[in-house]
């Protein structure tokens, strides 16, 4: 490159669904960068490419906005960068204001809005292939003239689409606009102009220069008439819950135990390699076991947001959560809140990522807040194991599994607590304003391949990078804990029985005794932290069962009374026991005040759960 | 009449919106949406629980509103001229 001074800084602005990310992925491919706003969880999104005259031109993708009169932390950051307020963050260069050639009644006010801020900018036209679809017409010529701003047409998803609006930027002259400009830092938003106002001007502005045929898409109207229809709209909305229910929970199985075997294999055959001793132990059930559980979650990860993201480029989610809404609502929650919770059943992770598609922090907070509560696929090998051993294959009612029956109470359980938490959040909350719906839902449209896999490649690098790097750091710990220090010579218990965790473990015996937990469940939940499953092989390795696991139901069944494996049964319904939920909250929200709220309540709720039940169960002569 | 008590299918014309109270932030987007006085409105879908929310074709866009987000507009039903 040429240096700084040949770098031109535009920035995309424009409303939401204007297909301005689309634009992004067109002009910049897979020279992007996505980071975080400081101290804030909204992502800013960079790249670059290399204009026709060698000028290289940076990209910043600005979160979609309605108004300068920012509704939500989002709008406030893209209100802030382009009127040059954002600290650390240079006004853009050229403003490049994005709309949706079939829309806009709505998108040039916005544009207007920006235009009131004097600083070079120019209009790109987008979707205009949707546009002629329709036979909307636009005088693009007399639009540039009323706007006083060059206007380019654009079609996001085609190859070339941007090749006029790359040469118009690439025209631009940064230099000669600056006189035009109040210096740096000084920008000021002009006085905020009445809504009736700009929209007159829209009016007038698309009386002289738009024909259009008829307001809406007809296939628009057909569809919303079946989807958001109070039968079909809801028939439909199952089916395609079901299919993501099943997609995250059973097509991902497979590859999750796959990447956990292979990552292991790995590890064993890198653990031959070394001389037996703490650095092997640490590569093989450490390092190895920390990174099978990281990359084991991206199956998971990547098949919701597969689907997420096809709903929402098609424009279906904001269906969905128009469908849901009032359910949700008397939760104190929001119909965008369902997807997430929903597949927090097949895992809380990929659940709590999900939630990004939650406009309001209030409501996204709380979804994440009680996303574990529903019940994960990595509790089932500890209910599994429990069920099995207390509860007697019967026939109630003639025609109910006993057991099944337990395990859908223990799922119900998760479901109401979790109800009951969200409203109880919506009491205690300070701040009782409001929480707005007033949600746009757009035209139907083909997602396009290319902007969901980049999606997809984001949110993968997202997790591993920063959500990765945590569980990695903590499991190493785990395994610190379990393995330190060394059993003595000749030591007739199992390792871990002399471990910092057996000590830990031992000395929670005391707080745990109450509920019913031995001193052997104790142990088990130190190393159990690591994920919910591992509680079950924990427990084998307490036991010293080396590792055989079906040994442990007939070992459990004989010396824990039904009291105490109802406890513990009620404790997996609320404990956080995974370091990986907590990790990825922590990514989420950026605050590690919500994690400590989150696992205060969670162990709160767990050990009144376990107390309750093992009393009353022992009350009982259980 | 208010936005929340109009009919399925039935259009008419935004008379103004209102605020209710200082700075309400939902009146002020519902303006920015183009709910302004004489834009024609037109209630096209209902929500399956309890009628909510509403679905509410304003220009050329349509947005979900919350019975209470509705309720704050006014309209009326003669055609504007």
């Amino acid at each position: 490159m040429n240096g700084t001074a040949a770098t031109l800084r535009i920035a995309l602005v424009g409303n939401p669904n204007c297909g301005k990310t689309a634009l992004f992925n067109l002009l910049t491919g897979t020279r992007q960068k996505v980071a975080n706003y400081a101290g804030v969880t909204i992502e800013r999104k960079e790249g670059h490419y290399l204009a026709p005259s060698g000028r290289n031109v940076r990209v910043l993708d600005l979160p979609g906005a309605y108004s300068l009169a920012a509704n939500s932390p989002d709008e406030a950051i893209t209100r802030d960068v382009v009127t040059g307020r954002y600290p650390g963050e240079a006004a853009p260069d050229l403003i490049v204001c994005v709309a949706d050639a079939t829309n806009l009644r709505l998108h040039l006010r916005f544009v207007l809005e920006i235009a009131r801020l004097g600083r070079p900018m120019l209009l790109a036209l987008n979707m205009m292939d949707a546009a002629k679809r329709r036979g909307i017409h636009i005088d693009v010529a007399a639009l540039a003239a009323r706007l006083g701003m060059p206007v380019v047409e654009t079609i996001a998803v085609k190859r070339g689409g941007a090749a006029g609006l790359i040469a118009q930027i690439d025209a631009f002259e940064p230099l000669a606009a600056l006189g035009a400009v109040v210096a740096g830092g000084n920008v000021h938003i002009p006085q905020a102009p009445s809504a009736p106002d700009l929209h007159a001007q829209v009016r007038v502005m698309l009386a002289e220069t738009v024909t259009m045929p008829r307001r809406t898409a007809a296939i628009d109207d057909t569809l919303d008439r079946i989807v958001l229809h109070p039968v079909f709209g809801l028939a439909i909305l199952a089916a395609i819950m079901f299919l993501i229910f099943q997609a995250v929970f059973s097509w991902a199985t497979p590859l999750h135990d796959g990447i956990d075997a292979g990552i292991q294999a790995a590890g064993a055959w890198l653990g031959s390699a070394l001389p037996d001793g703490a650095l092997r132990s640490l590569l093989v059930d450490g390092v190895f076991a920390g990174l099978g559980t990281v990359l084991a979650f991206l199956p998971q990860i990547l098949i919701l947001f597969l689907f997420i993201f096809v709903l929402e480029e098609s424009g279906y989610l904001p269906r969905a959560a128009f469908l849901l809404d009032r359910m949700m609502l008397a939760a104190g929650l929001t119909g965008r809140s369902f997807i997430p919770l929903l597949s927090s059943f097949a895992c809380a992770i990929p659940g709590i990522m999900a939630t990004r598609s939650i406009p309001d922090p209030r409501d996204r907070l709380t979804t994440i807040l009680i996303a574990p509560l529903m019940t994960c696929s990595a509790r089932l090998p500890v209910y599994a194991l429990l069920i099995a051993a207390f509860v007697p294959q019967r026939t109630v009612a003639g025609i109910f599994n006993l057991q099944g029956v337990v395990l859908f109470t223990l799922y119900l359980a998760g479901i109401v607590s979790a109800l009951l938490v969200a409203w109880t959040i919506k009491r205690l909350r300070r701040d009782k304003s409001e929480h707005a719906l007033m949600m746009e839902l757009p035209s139907y449209r083909v997602p396009h391949p290319r902007d969901i896999a980049i999606g997809l490649y984001e949110r993968g690098m997202i997790f591993i990078q920063r959500v990765g790097g945590i569980i990695l750091a903590l499991t190493v710990l785990l395994w610190f804990l379990s393995s330190f220090p060394a059993p003595p010579v000749g030591a007739s218990e199992p390792a871990i029985h002399y471990s910092l965790a057996g000590m830990i473990g031992k000395a929670l015996h005391v707080v745990f005794a109450p509920i019913g937990f031995n001193w052997q469940i104790c142990i088990a939940l130190v190393p159990g932290l690591a994920a919910r499953e591992v509680a079950v092989s924990s427990l084998a390795t307490v036991y010293a069962l080396g590792g055989n696991e079906d040994g442990l139901q007939a070992i459990v069944a004989a010396q824990w009374s039904l009291a105490t494996a109802l406890s513990l049964l009620a404790w997996y319904v609320f404990a956080p026991m995974c370091i990986s939920t907590l990790a990825t909250v922590k990514r989420e929200t950026r605050s590690w005040r919500n994690v400590v709220v989150l696992a205060g309540y969670l162990f709160g709720l767990a050990y009144f759960a376990s107390l309750a039940t093992y009393q009353i169960a022992k009350a009982l002569g259980a | 009449m208010l936005l929340s008590e109009l009919a399925m299918g039935v259009s008419a014309t935004v008379f103004e919106v209102n605020d209710t109270g200082p700075k309400d932030a939902i009146a002020q987007r519902l303006r920015d949406f183009g709910f302004v006085a004489g834009e024609p409105v037109r209630l096209v879908a209902r929500g399956p629980l309890g009628a909510d929310p509403l679905l509410v074709q304003i220009g050329y866009t349509r947005f979900a509103l919350r019975r209470a987000e509705a309720a704050r507009v006014t309209v009326s039903l003669e055609t504007s001229p």
